[in-house]
């Protein structure tokens, strides 16, 4: 028992959960806010690799590393915007696109990858971004360690939830995002594009769930793997309907799964002799899927999530 | 014409307008003036073209031919750009649609500001927003909690949402579909007496109706559509209701009526029934429908009909109480043994819960029974069995449709409406409930509706009824009740009511209050 | 602008029309990537063709990688029609292959007129009870099925690596993570001397006319069709909802399984933690160019399995990347996703006046 307490109240311990959930607060944010405007994202998992992949490529080419963060932004964009074509004036099935999005994402950023450097037997590293020191900040007890061993990406995954919340909550464009979530005749009626709406808002999420790829190969690590975005983003589609669609609770729900996957891979030093390893890398799943149990009586989904939208039609 | 019109300035003309759904024409030429400060009715049944008009004026549709001019700040007539509401809008014209174009999760404020700023602005100025519209609320009488959530509001409360959010955007010409279709008697009065108001300080108001008695009580100029084409176009007063019926509906309908007839014995009872949440909650409901006869169930709309029509159909159970037909329990009976039971029920919204819209005509017609000997032998199903039945019921209910095999949902309305009465009745239920059967329909659907459910009383079936129209209920029913906020009255005979007194109870005044 | 009006129900021709259209649009676009890649195209193209169809040993090959296709498509398709939103086929094969082997692999001796269909049995038990967890979840909780079965995924896919590290390892695999090899008398006969092709093709063949059967003539196809168009009529005309989702599931599950017994008892004769290369998710594809229909699955899984074995042979002769496979595949989805609109509506180009699309 206090070797549990011990290993929760170390300043490296918090650093580390932090760090697991920076991508995720990226993706949570950017699923939370197309399924606000009405539009399920499984494109996710894909957008991740693809910004991992074109991050990552960017910054070995030479654009440096903000350069490579834009460029994994512009890819997430791009996807999203096949996706927000195929679901919004299309009015396909959401989720059937969302899985070809995926798909395709994963399948040329593979192929990108691999006709680049076909004959690499390891993968090529770049310079990564390093941990921030904030004069001040950093010196604070407990918090000051936690955050001081964080780089760049994670301050920023933090501004995107403050400004994700200011812009929902505090703007008219959050407004007509709330609104075309719940019901889109009410935005048309008040001479507002619909189709733009959430097309919109379909690609600016996907740049921010992108973002969430770009933090694994140019913070979490320093080169590209197949296979290395591992159900993050399907993790974050489970922790959207945990956080009620809201970004507060999508940072807190972000941050107690990096908690918890924190706590385990320290548990697993201690116990890991007698439990299989694959027993904690099946965690974060077991733990996405009883965080939706969890919350599935009360979740209270966007009225419009899933249903195309036609002018002229209510 | 400007007899009637307080002012001769034109504020929106339609010349023209021609729109066509494929073969069908829904607006053929039709041509409209407003002026300032007039309230215009459009009178015609459902099918008539009205909302189809009132939609190309609102730019959710593009009209095939014609134009629309609307009164400019420079006070001369100007094309407005077709297919935009965005420019309807600015052109200050206002639309209170039928089905309300309402966030619920958002307040009625964030309703009324919805659009009305720069989306890319980074503040929204609430402050300025809330003391304008208090003004407006003084000034028209319509008032409404601004920061109460969509959710949480009446029917009413939503309407005055709908038309604030036009006057807030300055409209100059309000439209109002079918604006009473949902409202009580009084309820309807009082927004006639608003809207006369607006009109009194110069706003231009059409309103769409098939209701005579309030388009002559209410409107200076009456133009009705009939098939899509402008029929009439003349001052309401003078005005004689037998004439415009004549010309809203062409030839003229027989209405069925109900003959007397002695009730039976008691087959549907429920008692002390109480399930749901929210608005909609049924609390204590009890209720005894007899052999032969039909039991009205009056109420605005969202009192807890849509939850009392679900536990009937098997589709909710009672939290607490009892539900018997004929003396056997079917409290938490599902929809399968309700219909086994004898329970016909025909739903409220025809095309989400009564039909499979991409199967079959005969399948839709076999749905209910599909597991039953005459359907199926083994598993399979037996497809010779099945499609003559639909071609049985196909002529007996005269459903028309290019044959057995159409998808159900490339009907009309009245004809989905023929496939879920074919099915349900057929069986000879002991039971029929009929949730607003005639929604929607035109008149000779209507017509073909009540008779079929007046044939089922004849039989000794008993009939519950539940209606907004209150037409519909006073003509057809043996008995009234009246729900309110999820209560149910005692029923009273038809004969001792009146529109008012029904309109007063569906409000919430008790019987001694109301009487 | 274009124009949207619904169309009449769809022909025939035009219901196979359309997706062929589709395939054809995704193999020209390959090109692109190709390109990328610096392959002379005909030449790629030509060499594809070869590696799918040239010899027998190459047709072979095709419909032994055409097996688990159908039934991972067959999986999709089922669940699809029902808008039960199962994408989990990839764990579930991989479930009743690791029922097939514990099964297989010696734990009962019996002749194979009855192990044979044992492991058959044991292997789709174990995908459709796969499947029943989230559709409990689903129809108890409405907890979304898409999320709970792709997560599953990864979930028995770590499980199966535990086990082959754990308690199922073959102490004579010089070390590496695989099963004990299957009995032989647990294994699916082959069909052709030399050759891989073996019995799950035929299983596969059976499942697609049997699943074409149930949807089309019995009782149980009407509810789950009834079901996926529409649930809320079906539910209020007395159809249990609710059964015919977990019918639905459990048989969707069982199809996946079957795709692993056949790779394990059919292909490998043992298991491994890299069984499949992603048939579970080309499964969906499959279902998709297929239209949901059954029979159409087998086309459809034979026309991506011709890519895969083609851009595989490809590949070997060029050296690019047969990522190049996945993506023809992912962009084959997106295509026929796109041309169904052509089968909903009559898709119209007119002037920019008219701006509004109608549909159903």
């Amino acid at each position: 028992m206090s070797d549990i307490l011990e290993i929760l109240l170390t300043a490296n311990f918090w650093a580390a959960a932090l760090r697991i959930a920076t991508p995720l607060i990226f993706g949570v944010i950017g699923a939370l806010v197309c399924e606000r405007a009405g539009v399920l994202n499984l494109g996710i998992e894909g957008i991740f690799t693809a910004g991992a992949m074109a991050g990552w490529m960017a910054v070995w080419l030479g654009t440096g590393l903000w350069g490579g963060v834009l460029v994994a932004a512009l890819a997430g964009g791009f996807f999203g915007l096949i996706h927000a074509i195929l679901t919004v004036p299309l009015g396909l099935s959401q989720h059937v696109s969302g899985i070809g999005v995926t798909l395709f994402a994963t399948s040329l950023s593979y192929f990108i990858y691999r006709t680049a450097l076909p004959d690499v037997s390891s993968p090529p590293r770049i310079e990564a971004f390093k941990p921030l020191d904030i004069p001040g900040l950093s010196d604070l007890p407990f918090i000051g360690p936690a955050l001081f061993q964080q780089t760049a990406l994670t301050f920023l995954a933090l501004a995107v939830v403050a400004v994700t919340a200011f812009v929902l909550y505090r703007t008219p464009l959050g407004l007509a995002i709330r609104a075309v979530g719940d019901n889109p005749s009410a935005v048309e009626s008040q001479g507002l594009s619909v189709y733009a709406l959430r097309m919109g808002t379909v690609v600016a999420g996907s740049a921010l769930m992108a973002l969430g790829g770009a933090f694994l190969t140019m913070s979490a690590f320093d080169a590209f793997f197949f296979g290395m975005v591992n159900g993050r983003g399907w993790i974050c589609i489970a922790l959207t309907v945990f956080a009620s669609w809201r970004p507060g609770k999508a940072l807190i729900g972000a941050l107690l799964f990096g908690a918890f996957d924190a706590f385990q891979v320290r548990l697993q030093t201690e116990v890991g002799s007698f439990i299989p390893g694959q027993v904690f890398l099946m965690m974060p799943y077991i733990l996405s899927i009883a965080a939706l149990i969890l919350v599935a009586r009360k979740a209270d989904y966007p009225r419009a999530l899933l249903v195309p939208y036609f002018r002229g039609q209510r | 014409m400007t007899k009637t019109s307080p002012d001769a300035t034109v504020v929106l003309k339609l010349d023209g307008i021609t729109k066509r759904f494929g073969a069908l024409t829904a607006n053929g030429d039709v041509s409209l003036t407003l002026h300032k400060g007039e309230i215009l009715a459009l009178l015609g049944e459902n099918g008539a073209g009205k909302t189809t008009l009132m939609n190309i004026l609102f730019g959710h549709y593009v009209a095939d031919e014609g134009t629309v001019e609307v009164l400019t700040e420079g006070e001369t007539l100007k094309e407005l750009e077709p297919g935009s509401p965005h420019a309807a809008l600015e052109a200050g014209i206002g639309m209170v649609h039928q089905h309300f174009t309402l966030a619920e999760n958002l307040t009625a404020l964030e309703n009324i500001l919805l659009g009305t700023e720069p989306l890319l602005a980074l503040k929204s100025r609430r402050a300025q927003a809330r003391e304008k519209l208090l003004d407006l609320m003084d000034g028209s009488g319509l008032s409404v909690d601004l920061d109460a959530r969509i959710s949480t509001l009446s029917v009413g409360e939503k309407q005055r949402v709908e038309i604030l959010k036009a006057l807030y955007r300055n409209a100059r010409v309000l439209v109002l579909d079918e604006p009473t279709a949902v409202l009580t008697p009084q309820e309807s009065d009082t927004l006639f007496a608003t809207l006369k108001k607006l009109a009194a300080d110069g706003l231009g108001i059409i309103f769409i109706s098939h209701k005579l008695d309030e388009v002559i009580a209410a409107s200076h100029r009456v133009a009705v559509l009939r098939g899509g084409r402008k029929v009439a176009d003349q001052p309401t007063e003078g005005c004689d209701k037998r004439q415009l019926a004549e010309l809203m509906v062409g030839k003229s309908v027989p209405e069925s009526t109900r003959d007397s007839q002695i009730p039976g014995a008691p087959r549907l009872i429920l008692s002390d029934v109480t399930t749901g949440s929210g608005r909609d909650a049924l609390h204590a409901v009890d209720l005894e429908l007899l052999s032969g006869e039909i039991l009205g169930i009056a109420g605005v709309s969202g009192n807890g009909q849509g939850t009392l029509a679900k536990v009937i159909s098997g589709l909710l159970p009672p939290t607490s109480g009892t539900i018997a037909l004929d003396g056997e329990v079917l409290t938490s009976a599902d929809a399968r043994r309700m219909i086994d039971s004898g329970i016909a029920r025909i739903p409220e919204d025809r095309h989400k819960d009564g039909i499979v819209g991409p199967m079959s005509v005969a399948e839709n017609l076999a749905i209910e029974t599909i597991r039953k000997a005459e359907n199926q032998r083994f598993g399979f199903l037996r497809f010779e069995a099945i499609a003559q039945r639909a071609k049985d019921a196909i002529v007996a209910y005269d459903i028309r449709c290019q044959g057995d095999k159409a998808p159900a949902r490339l009907l009309s309305g009245g004809n989905i409406q023929k496939i879920v009465l074919a099915r349900t009745l057929d069986a000879s239920p002991s039971v029929v409930l009929a949730a607003q059967p005639s929604r929607g329909l035109d008149v000779g659907a209507t017509s073909d509706v009540h008779r079929r459910l007046l044939e089922a009383r004849a039989r000794g079936a008993g009939v519950i009824l539940i209606s907004e129209d209150l037409d519909e209920l006073l003509r057809l029913s043996d008995r009234i009740a009246v729900m309110h906020r999820g209560n149910l009255s005692q029923p009273d005979k038809t004969e001792t009511l009146d529109r008012a007194t029904l309109g007063l109870r569906m409000a919430g005044q008790s019987k001694e209050q109301a009487a | 602008m274009i124009r949207f009006e619904p169309r009449e129900p769809s022909s025939l021709p035009r219901l196979i029309l359309i997706p062929v259209a589709a395939a054809i649009v995704a193999l020209a676009l390959a090109a692109i990537p190709m390109l990328f890649a610096g392959l002379p195209v005909f030449n790629a193209y030509g060499l594809m063709m070869t590696g799918a169809f040239g010899s027998v040993f190459a047709f072979t090959e095709m419909l032994t990688r055409a097996a688990p296709l159908i039934l991972t498509g067959l999986a999709a398709a089922l669940a699809f029609r029902a808008k039960l939103w199962n994408i989990g086929a990839e764990g579930q094969l991989y479930a009743g292959a690791l029922a097939a082997v514990a099964v297989g692999s010696g734990m009962i001796d019996a002749p194979g007129i009855i192990l044979i269909p044992l492991v058959v049995f044991c292997g789709a038990l174990a995908g459709g009870l796969m499947m029943l967890g989230p559709t409990l979840l689903k129809t108890r909780l409405g907890v979304d099925e898409v999320v709970t079965t792709l997560l599953l995924n990864f979930i028995i896919l770590l499980f199966v690596q535990m086990m082959l590290e754990g308690p199922m390892k073959d102490p004579m695999g010089m070390g590496w993570p695989q099963s004990e090899p299957m009995l032989d008398e647990a294994m699916l006969p082959k069909l052709m001397a030399r050759m891989r092709i073996h019995g799950g093709l035929i299983i596969a063949f059976i499942a697609a006319i049997g699943i074409h059967l149930l949807l089309k003539r019995t009782v149980w196809g009407f509810e789950i069709r009834a079901v996926g168009e529409n649930a809320n009529a079906a539910r209020h005309a007395g159809i249990p909802v609710t059964a015919t989702f977990i019918r639905v599931g459990l048989l969707s599950g069982a199809l996946a399984g079957l795709a692993g017994v056949g790779e394990v008892a059919g292909l490998k004769g043992y298991l491994t933690a890299d069984l499949s290369p992603g048939f579970g998710y080309s499964g969906i594809v499959v279902a998709m160019l297929a239209g949901l229909s059954p029979l159409g699955v087998v086309i459809a899984a034979l026309f991506i399995a011709s890519i895969f074995v083609g851009a595989d042979s490809m590949s070997r002769a060029t050296g690019v990347s047969n990522y190049l496979a996945d993506l023809i595949v992912s962009m084959a989805l997106i295509c026929v996703l796109i041309s169904g609109l052509f089968l909903r509506f009559k898709v119209r180009f007119v002037g920019a006046k008219s701006t509004e699309g109608v549909s159903k």
